[in-house]
This record gives C-alpha cells, structure tokens and sequence, in this order.
C-alpha cells in the first residue's frame, strides 16, 4: 500500500523540494510506495478547487507531510495550519522551517524598514506604494513552524541532505520515527585537530586556508584551528550525508556557516559559538556583524528588530 | 458582476505566484491578474554583513538557481573590493556556472513543463505530472532523472555543495580541480551533450509539431527581449555586455554597471514583485496588450533573440534552423521551451569546452582579496534571465546598500500579459474547464518563472 504524501513550501527558496529531486533513483525506487496527494512543485492540486472556485484551502489528507519554509505571512499560516490538519505525521523540512532559516534575518527589521528600503531601491521608480491588492499580508516576522503549529519531527539543513530525507521516508514506510543524532558538525569532520595552537583573533574569509589540494580533507588542519570563524562546533551535523563524506563546506575548503541550524533544537547558535571562542582565549572583538551567527536560526525570537525606530 | 476565479497556487514553478480571472456579466474576461506573492528582503538583511559572507547567504533567492546568485554576488564583491581574480578561478566558477545551467534545463523542460506535452495539456492533474509521466514512459523518467542526477552529482561531487553553493570566493574559487576530476567530468559531460542532442531531436519530432497551433498562439505577446553577449555579439552566460533590444530588432549594449540607465522598475498594487522595464526607451510602463511600453523580456528566449550567433557548433545550428523558421526575434511565448533545449545544447557544449582548457586544472584558484570601501556591480545570465546585483561597501567591506535585480523579476511584466492574452482567447461566455485553466498556467509555465 502506498503512502500518501502531501508536500508544501511556504517563506523559502524551493531548495528543500530540489533536495528531494536529488534523491535521484532512490526517488524512483521509493515513487510506487509513495502517492503524491498534494504538491506544487510537481502536481496541479490546487488550493481552492481545480476550477479555482472555493473560499478556502483545501488540501487533501495524507499520512506524512513534508512542510518547508518558515511562516512569514497569513496565507503561509493559512496554508500551515491546513497541512498541520489534514496530515497525520507532519514533517519540518529545512532550517526556515526548523529555526527560520536564512529569510528569518528579516526579524531583526520591521515590515516599515523592510518596505521602505525594497520599494525605494536605486532602480525602483519613485512614489513607489506598498501593495494591497490580492497578496497576503505579512505577519510581523518570520516564523519557524513550531511557533505556529505542531511539528512531529525536525529536518533542518539548508538544504537537508538526501541521505537524511531518503532516510526519513524510509523509516516512516517502515512505521519507525526517524531520528536524526544530535550530534556537532564538527564531530563528523575528519580535519586533522591538533590543539588550539596560537590563534588569538578570527581571521575573515577573504583568504585561502592552508591545505594541498592533492591531499584529502583529513590533512587539511581544522579550519577553526587556522583561525578561521567555522561554526561546526555549534550546527547540528548531517550535511555529511550517510556516507562519511566531510561536511559539506568543508569538503569545498571553506568554513561552516550553521546551516544544519543548533546542535540541539533550542540551542542558540550565536551564544554558544561566542562561548566556544572566548573559552579558548579568542578575542571576538573584531567579529563584524555578531548577529550573522544568527543568520540561520533567527525564528524563536533570537532575532529581533531594534525598538524605538 | 460575473464569477472570479482563483488559480492558487500557480504549479509546477518555481516560486508563489496565483491567477484571478474576473468574468463579466457575460461571461467573457473582464480581467485576469497575476500576483506574485514573495517578499523576503535580502536587499535589506545584507546590510551590515561583511561582503564576502553575503555571497553565501544571496544563494537562498532561489534554491533552483543558486550557482547564479553566488556567481552575480561573488563578481560584486570581487568589484567592491578590487580584487584581482585568478584565471583558473574565473575558469571554474564559468564552468560550474555552465553546468548549473545544464540540469536547470532538464528539470525544467521535463519535470516541470513536459508533463503537459507528453501527458497532454487536458490530461487528468493526478498524472499531468513527473510521476504520470513515470507511469507513462517509465524509461524516458528514468533516462531524464539520472540525466538531472549525473548534472547535480557531478557539481556537488567537485565543488561541495550543488544546492546553495559555497566555493566560489572573492578572488576565485575555493578550490582547484585535478586532472582526474576534470577527466570524469568530461565524460560525464559528454554524457549530457548526447541526452541534450536527443531532448532536441525529441522535443522536434514529437512535441513541437504535435502543439504548433498552441505554439503559435497561446501567450504570444509582443516586446523587447534582454540578455548578454561578448565582444562578437554571442551568446555568453556568465560575462559580457548587456543587450537590451527592441521588439522591431534593434539593440542597444551596455555594461552591467550603467544598468541603473536602461532598467528601471515599476510597482504596482497586486503583487510584491517589482516589474522591471526599459527606462532607456524613454515611454513609460505599460502592459497594454495592443500598446505595450517599455516591456522586454529576459530568460531563454530572449538570449536566443538577442545574440548574434552561438559560439559552439550544434547549438548554432540549432540557432539557424530555429531562426529560419521563427525568424528573429521571436515573439511566440511556447517556443521558449525550443529557445531552452538550444541552450540546454550549448550549455553542454561550453562546459565542455571550458575542461577541455587545460589552464582549468591550476593550483591557484584564489587570490587573498582585503575587504574595502568600493561600490560592485556583477552579473550573470541566470536561467531565468539577466542577473544584477549591485553592493556597496564600507571601509571595513561591509555591506552599507545593496540592491537586486533578479532574473525572472524581468518577466513579471510578460507574464502578466500573457496570462491575460490566454484567458482573452480561451474564455468566452463563461465556459471555463481544468483544461482551458490548465492552458493559462502553461503560458506562465513557458517562462520558467
Ligand atoms: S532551508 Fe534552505 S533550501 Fe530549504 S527552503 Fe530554506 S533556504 Fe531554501
Ligand atoms: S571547526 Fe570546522 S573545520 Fe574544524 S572540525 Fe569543526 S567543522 Fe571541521
Ligand atoms: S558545513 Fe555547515 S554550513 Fe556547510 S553545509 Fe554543512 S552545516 Fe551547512
Ligand atoms: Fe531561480
């Protein structure tokens, strides 16, 4: 018996629903056991009625749904609210749905500041007005979706790997719970650790980190131990895949960014990677744009827009 | 007052956009509207950061054409900071730019378009779709999923990360390619020059004659087209001049950082979008159907109609053959899925060219860049169309004003006509069905947007 899936997106980028194409022939293996009840990306079922012709949002029932992006306005709520209903086991794909993702950086604005610089840009024509016609309304921030509904279980990565999303439908087929470790991106990092050494400031990325290209990652000394900001220590690992591949960026000779989100689902990425470099005699006093640490994981109110502007 | 109809969402695109239809008393169109609903604010929320981070957070505009917005981003900062590039490391992020091109076209063209030819445009929504079209040609799917995988695997297996890449770098790229890497990516680009050979041959023997009366009719609009060229006037995705030209065929050339004197772009009150048009023509805005002004479109169709020729072989010929039968340029809004396959072709065959340049495989693929005070503008040509981020920074190259323009933002315009010139001509005395709904939706499906 097939399985009925139900897949949405709301505030994101469509790179989720791409993870999953990359599946690639497993998608194919996994396609007769899956039946695709609701999908925009892929499928025609429409929100009010084929013939557009309803009030309200429809989506079919379906045992597992597969929800990306964070909530930013009241027809994601609208459309949330409506997966969290008819969806028996409803899953949280990507960081924007897990902690708000890249787009939750707006948190730290207001809608005002938001519309007064979008809509008087260099090239926009001037006297430009907020629209108001038939687009929904923006909520005050960016939202991850356990603010707003009930999430059964968590997926983060920006994009989440294949592995974990193939991994994840399996072990719902199976009628298991799947469970991604909470585990640091750092401990599934083969750069060679050799100790703090010397390192007192953070060095920016604007240079090239030592490492022989002919040579595997497991040669390249740690990036953070070159003193370069890598946010491995405090992101939750998976972008390694299952495979015992370095994590990602790594892998391209270049520092993490947090993407997989906090290790743990309330960590707090900023606090935690501050402490990680004071408590090693790093001075953080050069560190441009703190609030950059936040930069995936700015949902849960972590960031927030300056009062009294 | 007649019925509205709400085509929410609009499928099978990339982003959020829906339709509504205002039938008069009569039942015939009294309007059709597109909306399009996205407003996240990277303008805004990259003020303040250090540039060169920015280049890794741009990437989420978009998860199907990321490589491009890093690419736009990275070229920016590069100018910001007047840093020098390496050579290997321009070779790269081209060749990598290229090959996000290659599977861009394939999900496109089959995922997400080819359900309406090969299932047909009246078939049933439960199988208008990939997993139909699995059932259907089990092994066509099968060809063109591990097709999309080998373009996917083969970027993220080099370059780390194929979905919100991380490796290109001001200065260059993050890191060089050895020789055997770039020997497997040849064959496996090889690979796709020969399954981008066949989507032509396909798409001329079984769908295009098939749908010509659809072709040459559904969403035709007249406008100008944009898109970049090199010195010689040939089509180039990832450098060159802009070309902005005009539905009679003339153009005119400019470089990316003039844009702010021939785009601007226009709001109006149904969507968050703004519409970018050719403030250079000096006639205003207006998507008037019979008297449109200052509307261009951007995107496949509008590079094949702006460049002089192709500067690789099969797509060339590909580009003659299309011209001498559409002429130049071409208005109809379905041959831009011929005006795709042409460039899936090419994109194939530069990357191919791009390996086969020896100087790809240097060990320096990054020159050290030192953040600065400076104003960068870096473009692309993404899928979607011409690609514009323009930075600028402070003296500690930061971020102090950013502003964007972004590939299918050119279309939102066009689309809106062509959604409208579609419903004019499928409804008439209130007869609506899934299928003529279906056929609206394919006008803005063209455009990829
Ligand atoms: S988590 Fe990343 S890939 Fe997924 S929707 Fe958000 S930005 Fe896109
Ligand atoms: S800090 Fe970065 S480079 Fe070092 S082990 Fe952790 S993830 Fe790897
Ligand atoms: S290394 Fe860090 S930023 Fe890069 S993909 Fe992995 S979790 Fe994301
Ligand atoms: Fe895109």
């Amino acid at each position: 018996m097939a399985v009925d899936v139900a897949s949405e997106w709301l505030n994101s980028c469509s790179g989720c629903e791409i993870a999953i194409l990359n599946l690639g022939e497993t998608l194919l293996d996994l396609l007769p056991q899956i039946n695709f009840v609701h999908i925009p990306v892929l499928m025609d079922h429409k929100h009010l009625g084929q013939l557009g012709d309803q009030e309200h949002i429809d989506i079919p029932k379906a045992t597992v749904g597969l929800l990306s992006g964070g909530i930013r306005n009241e027809e994601h709520l609208e459309v949330a609210l409506e997966m969290r209903k008819k969806c028996d086991i409803l899953i949280a794909l990507g960081t924007c749905a897990t902690h708000g993702g890249i787009p939750a950086l707006i948190n730290s604005y207001t809608n005002e500041e938001l519309f007064d610089r979008y809509y008087s840009t260099e090239s926009t024509d001037p006297g430009a007005k907020v629209p108001t016609k038939g687009i929904s309304p923006l909520l005050d921030r960016c939202y991850a979706l356990d603010e707003k509904i009930d999430v059964d279980i968590y997926l983060p990565g920006c994009p989440p790997h294949p592995d974990h999303i193939a991994a994840a439908i399996l072990a719902l087929l199976n009628g298991e719970t799947p469970e991604l470790p909470f585990k640091s991106t750092c401990d599934t990092c083969p750069t060679k650790r050799m100790g703090k050494g010397d390192v007192k400031g953070i060095k920016r990325a604007v240079e090239c980190p030592e490492f022989d290209p002919e040579k595997p990652i497991d040669e390249m000394r740690c990036l953070l131990e070159q003193g370069y900001l890598c946010m491995g220590p405090v992101t939750r690992a998976g972008c390694a895949g299952a495979n015992g591949d370095a994590p990602r960026c790594i892998s391209a000779r270049v520092p993490c960014r947090g993407c997989y989100g906090p290790v743990q689902q309330d960590g707090n990425q900023l606090l935690d990677m501050l402490n990680a470099l004071v408590s090693n005699g790093i001075d953080i006093s050069d560190l441009p744009d703190r609030a950059n640490l936040l930069r995936f994981s700015g949902a849960h109110n972590r960031l927030v827009a300056k009062k009294g502007k | 007052m007649g019925k509205t109809i709400n085509i929410q969402p609009l499928s099978r695109i990339e982003g959020h956009a829906s339709i509504e239809i205002k039938l008069g008393e009569d039942g015939n169109v009294e309007d059709a509207i597109t909306h399009f609903n996205s407003i996240r604010g990277f303008e805004k929320y990259v003020e303040g950061k250090p540039a060169e981070e920015v280049t890794r957070i741009v990437t989420r505009i978009c998860g199907i054409c990321p490589w491009h917005h890093h690419m736009s981003s990275v070229k920016a900062v590069d100018a910001c900071f007047g840093a020098e590039v390496a050579p290997a490391g321009h070779l790269l992020r081209e060749c990598m730019q290229n090959m996000a091109h290659i599977n861009d076209k394939i999900l496109h063209f089959y995922f997400l378009a080819a359900p309406d030819f090969v299932m047909g445009p009246d078939a049933d929504y439960s199988v208008r779709n990939v997993m139909g079209i699995a059932n259907a040609a089990p092994d066509l799917a099968k060809q063109v999923i591990r097709m999309r995988q080998k373009a996917q695997m083969m970027m993220e297996k080099f370059a780390g990360k194929v979905i919100h890449p991380i490796a290109g770098v001001p200065g260059g790229f993050s890191k060089p390619m050895n020789e055997s890497q770039r020997q497997e990516m040849i064959a496996d680009t090889k690979e796709l020059l020969e399954f981008a050979k066949f989507s032509m041959k396909y798409a001329k023997e079984e769908i295009f004659p098939k749908y010509l009366d659809l072709v040459t009719t559904l969403g035709t609009i007249t406008t100008g087209f944009i898109g970049t060229v090199d010195e010689e006037g040939s089509l180039n995705f990832y450098d060159g001049k802009i070309r902005l030209m005009k539905a009679d065929g003339t153009a005119e050339d400019f470089d990316d950082t003039d844009y702010l004197d021939y785009i601007a772009e226009h709001t109006v009150d149904v969507s968050y979008g703004k519409y970018p048009y050719a403030k250079s023509w000096n006639e205003g805005f207006s998507m008037d159907l019979d008297a449109p002004k200052g509307i261009y479109r951007s995107n496949c169709l509008a590079r094949i109609n702006c460049c002089d020729q192709i500067p690789t072989p099969l797509a060339q010929k590909e580009l003659e053959e299309f011209r001498k039968s559409f002429g130049r340029p071409v208005q109809h809004t379905l041959l831009y899925h011929w005006a795709r396959l042409i460039e899936l072709v090419y994109s194939c065959e530069k990357t191919l060219e791009l390996l086969n340049n020896p100087a790809i495989t240097d060990p320096v693929t990054r020159y050290d860049v030192t953040p600065k005070a400076g104003r960068g503008v870096g473009h692309v040509e993404a899928p979607r169309g011409t690609l514009i981020h323009d930075y600028t920074t402070d003296d500690n190259g930061c971020i102090t004003s950013a502003n964007l323009i972004v590939g299918t933002t050119h279309n939102l315009a066009p689309i809106s006509m062509s959604v409208k010139q579609a419903a004019n001509m499928l409804i008439q005395n209130g007869q609506v069905d899934e299928t003529i709904i279906n056929k609206v939706e394919m006008a803005v499906r063209a455009y990829d947007p």
